[in-house]
């Protein structure tokens, strides 16, 4: 063996354990377990809270208003679309309220005229002249639209 | 030494190149490099499940309440300039221009501004993350904070983030953002937190249209791969080859 590599053999070494022995103590728990990433943390990521409760939950309690809901045009809506996120509303036997938007800028999300927007898909009114001052939960019901209230 | 050590020695090299450079190449026959494919899993198994996407433009009226739920169930800053998913409003007027905008990610609702004579062309398009097989930004994180599950979401470690931007830059769909507070990239989950307890995310319970579609692409007769054989669905960027799972009915080419 020639004496250069003799002498930076040792050195060589000491580098290599000092890399084994960081790397030992740097690599979190579960890396590398199933790919070049932290396995646990998909755990982490499935624990968070959620906080929409999803329909189901909802029709639990309030059952007449999911089944009138659901008897025309709005039957594909969630109650959370415009109720809000509703869990903690749920979980609490319905101490925390939940939305109950009436302004008629919520309704004008979806019903205003708007030439983006298919005419076979949704029903639309030109918010600026249609009953100007009046709220539209003034005379629709919005779990029953189709029905005018006197 | 003399003439005869030299061509012994010019044979050696020439020989020992043979077996490595043959060897290598015999090698990669057996197991081809997938340079692209290494940095994620395989789908491989197809009795689990292999989450895709589903979008019908033709259904989206740009209410952008899916916007607004993803922001609350996910507690994404309010700012109007961090989503973990927003709707785009296209309009092509009739000299072939394109005008695109998404004032607060549409939670806000959108206004027609252009003249309706001049209008060509007019959409929503909702945009997230696509979860692509071979993500972009899954190859750039160096320190394996970003990641493709085993059932085909991208995910954020958002303890072992660096907060080092690469994956915000390498996104071709600008989908990650960086967390003012937290400092570590941010972007959709799929709701994995929703879709793993047997919930569907916070934009599809919302969508007051149906618009929005999740499913499991290994089901070859579940709903979204029925939706797929029976309508012509698009990825964006297809040229990018990401192999993005989330697809779009009704795409026009214009949408970027």
């Amino acid at each position: 063996m020639p004496p250069q590599l003799k002498r930076l053999l040792p050195a060589f070494i000491i580098f290599i354990l000092l890399f084994l022995v960081l790397k030992y103590y740097l690599t979190p728990e579960t890396f590398g377990e199933k790919g070049h990433y932290r396995y646990s943390s998909i755990a982490e990521v499935q624990n968070i809270d959620m906080k929409y409760a999803g329909m189901d939950k909802c029709n639990e309690c309030h059952d007449d208003k999911v089944e009138e809901l659901g008897m025309d045009v709005h039957a594909d809506l969630s109650c959370e679309a415009c109720h809000g996120p509703g869990l903690t509303h749920a979980e609490n036997d319905g101490d925390y309220e939940i939305l109950i938007p009436t302004e008629r800028e919520f309704c004008a999300l979806c019903h205003s005229k708007n030439i983006s927007r298919s005419t076979r898909i949704i029903t639309q009114i030109n918010i600026l002249e249609h009953n100007t001052g009046k709220k539209c939960i003034d005379c629709h019901n919005p779990h029953m639209p189709w029905e005018l209230k006197e | 030494m003399g003439t005869k050590g030299v061509k012994n020695s010019r044979r050696d090299f020439l020989k020992k190149t043979a077996i490595v450079g043959g060897g290598t190449i015999a090698a990669s026959l057996l197991n081809p490099f997938d340079a692209v494919l290494i940095a994620s899993e395989d789908p491989g198994d197809k009795s689990k499940v292999w989450w895709g996407y589903v979008i019908d433009i033709d259904k989206c009226i740009g209410c952008g309440r899916c916007a607004n739920a993803c922001k609350t169930e996910n507690d994404v800053p309010k700012e109007p300039f961090f989503f973990r998913t927003w709707v785009e409003h296209y309009t092509i007027n009739n000299d072939g221009d394109v005008h695109v905008e998404s004032p607060n990610g549409g939670i806000d609702g959108f206004e027609q501004t252009l003249d309706k004579d001049d209008v060509f062309k007019t959409f929503f398009v909702p945009k997230m993350c696509n979860h692509c097989h071979k993500s972009p930004c899954v190859q750039v994180c160096q320190v394996g904070a970003t990641y493709d599950t085993p059932d085909g979401v991208v995910l954020v470690d958002d303890k072992y983030c660096i907060g080092c931007r690469y994956c915000v830059q390498a996104c071709p769909y600008g989908c990650r953002y960086i967390h003012p507070e937290k400092k570590v990239a941010d972007k959709c989950t799929l709701c994995y937190h929703r879709i793993s307890k047997g919930k569907t995310t916070a934009c599809i319970e919302v969508c007051p249209t149906s618009a929005r579609m999740i499913g499991n692409l290994n089901d070859e007769k579940g709903p979204l791969v029925k939706f797929l054989k029976n309508h012509n669905c698009l990825v964006l960027k297809p040229h990018l080859n990401t192999a993005s799972k989330l697809f779009y009915n009704s795409l026009n080419a214009e949408v970027r």
